[in-house]
């Protein structure tokens, strides 16, 4: 599933320019704990989350995340929209709440690293 | 590369504004010397999550590195509130920090755990009233771990 697909799927607006629309995003994981999302990530996975502090874009960059979905129209500053735009980690942001954001990517096949196959 | 290379950033309590930049700087370290993803990956996130524990509880402290051909080793050491019960602190789940915190997406007690998880060797040394002294080293030669 690319970047872009996951934009349409969800209706969603990009806060940064940059950034290929076409990467390819094999997993996802969705939490609101950061520490939660250093210890059960991925690489080159999706962030899904509610939090939208600076922090949440250092705890991507760390654990090599690709992109950020925040739900519920929740938007960060400029700063933090800044810095994302620095380390090229594109964000997004979608007026759906997270069970819905979650509920649609996982209907058209995004998987988190641990979720169950059937 | 055959060079040590070695550094130190300083880290102000509840500026957290800025937190996370010594890990962010120490990450844009490793990649310049080609060390492999994965391996920077974990040293990455030990130190983002000691870092923020520094931020969090202490008042003021420095994050040391010292990368050699075979080694990554991170030191933390602050001035703070020092860990009273170092084995507890550990503990998945275990945490003191105030609410405000968790609003941040921090405070689930997992940091020291994470640290513990990614590194190849962890040390805590504490004085309460005084500082904590957390050091990780993270080995080059097995990758893969
Ligand atoms: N540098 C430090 N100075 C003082 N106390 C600390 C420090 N680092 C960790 N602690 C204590 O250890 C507990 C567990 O730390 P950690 O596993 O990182 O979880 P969290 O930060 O989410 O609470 C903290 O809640 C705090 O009480
Ligand atoms: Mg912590």
């Amino acid at each position: 599933m690319t970047l872009d697909d996951i934009k349409g799927i969800l209706g969603a607006l990009a806060l940064t320019g940059r950034g290929d629309m076409e990467i390819d995003i094999g997993r996802a994981y969705c939490a609101d704990l950061m520490s939660d999302v250093l210890a059960f990530s991925v690489t080159n996975s999706l962030l899904i989350t509610g939090l939208t502090n600076a922090q949440v874009v250092r705890t991507a960059e760390v654990a090599d995340i690709k992109a950020i979905v925040f739900v519920q129209n929740k938007r960060p500053d400029i700063q933090t929209i800044a810095m994302a735009e620095a380390k090229n980690i594109p964000l997004f942001v979608t007026e759906l709440s997270m069970f819905d954001t979650c509920g649609r990517l996982y209907e058209r096949g995004l998987r988190s690293q641990m979720g169950p196959t059937v | 590369m055959t060079v040590n290379s070695d550094g130190v950033f300083f880290l102000t309590g509840k500026d957290f504004a800025n937190a996370g930049s010594a890990s962010s700087n120490l990450k844009g370290i490793l990649e310049k010397r080609g060390i492999p993803a994965e391996v920077i990956r974990r040293a990455s996130i030990a130190a983002f999550e000691a870092e923020m524990n520094v931020i969090i509880y202490a008042v003021a402290g420095m994050m040391h590195y010292t990368i050699t051909p075979e080694t990554i080793k991170v030191v933390l050491q602050d001035m703070g509130p020092g860990i009273p019960d170092i084995g507890l602190a550990m503990q998945e789940g275990y945490s003191t920090a105030p609410d405000y915190i968790r609003e941040m997406g921090f405070g689930s007690g997992m940091g020291l755990p994470n640290i513990k998880r990614n590194a190849d060797k962890l040390t805590i040394n504490s004085v309460v009233g005084e500082g904590t002294t957390v050091e990780f080293v993270i080995s080059l030669e097995r990758s893969g771990r």
